[in-house]
């Protein structure tokens, strides 16, 4: 049942990205282009995402103690500002300036075999693979745990 | 280039992408988080379970728009940026830098902010800026 329910929420996130115009770069692009041709669109996509996600996270966690189908809810719980949080932010954010995807989007858009997203996706994943394998120094104690 | 603004529409789709999360977690225990969950894949230390959920969960974002050209005859419109050398390093940034901050737009910007965690906050603060400045010297001061 898990899996059912792993590939639906999949599933259900790229029609939203769709939906949204989240997963046009042209659209975030310009969403981010404040002082240019500014679209402020997806402004209303983190709106409607955050107003079904909080009250829905909140419900479930007071309600129940795990979830459907496995054993806990895994929420991250740590709350230290670490430098490796910001500069993480800093270079996910100055590529998501240059190309105009983020990792959904990028993903949800890759069957549709633009030039551009078959040269990002796979860079991507080199990147993410990277950072996994990138010794974290700072925090010894950290195991790593990513949203 | 210009986009029209479509707040219904952004709007709806950001429903559905709460409505992800919201089941997501309900069915699975595990945050919506596109970065954690692919770069998951990646780590030694995920185990089988873990994995195949990660998998399934990528597996129906690959499966989307090929159902959307199924039902609606025509590929979600979309333009990409089509130079080889900028989306290989925009790739690679934002490949390593979500995972190594932790998360990216969905994990940070819509789960994070849910649940009011200070450190998503702080990262979909500074990821926005990082984003405005870069599409501000690219398309401004650069591109001009």
């Amino acid at each position: 049942m898990k899996q059912i329910f792993a590939l639906l929420s999949g599933l259900i996130f790229g029609f939203g990205l769709i939906v949204s115009g989240m997963s046009d770069p042209a659209k975030v692009l310009n969403f981010l282009d404040v002082f240019g041709t500014w679209d402020p669109s997806l402004a209303f996509v983190m709106g409607g995402a955050i107003a079904v996600t909080a009250p829905g996270f909140a419900l479930l966690t007071r309600s129940r103690r795990r979830p459907f189908f496995d054993s806990e809810f895994r929420i991250p719980s740590r709350t230290d500002l670490d430098p490796k949080l910001l500069a993480g932010a800093v270079l996910f954010g100055t590529g998501w300036g240059l190309g105009g995807f983020c990792p959904g989007p990028a993903l949800t858009a890759l069957p549709i075999a633009a030039t551009g997203t078959l040269i990002f996706v796979p860079f991507m994943l080199a990147g993410m693979w990277l950072a996994r394998h990138t010794p974290d120094l700072s925090m010894p104690f950290n195991k790593g745990v990513t949203q | 280039m210009e986009t029209s603004f479509t707040p219904w529409l952004s709007l709806g789709g950001g429903l559905m992408i709460g409505a992800s999360a919201v089941l997501l977690m309900a069915t699975n225990g595990r945050i919506a988080g596109i970065s954690g969950l692919t770069s998951s894949l990646f780590a030694r230390s995920t185990d089988g379970e873990a994995r195949g959920v990660s998998a399934l969960f990528v597996v129906g974002l690959l499966m989307s728009a090929p159902i959307w050209l199924l039902v609606s005859g025509e590929w979600p419109q979309q333009w990409v940026p089509s130079s080889p050398v900028l989306m290989a390093v925009a790739g690679l940034l934002v490949g390593f830098g979500a995972t190594y901050g932790n998360g990216c737009t969905s994990g940070h910007g819509v789960c994070g902010i849910s649940r009011g965690s200070m450190r998503s906050i702080v990262a979909t603060v500074t990821f926005m800026a990082a984003a405005i400045v870069t599409v501000f010297v690219t398309r401004h001061q650069i591109g001009s």
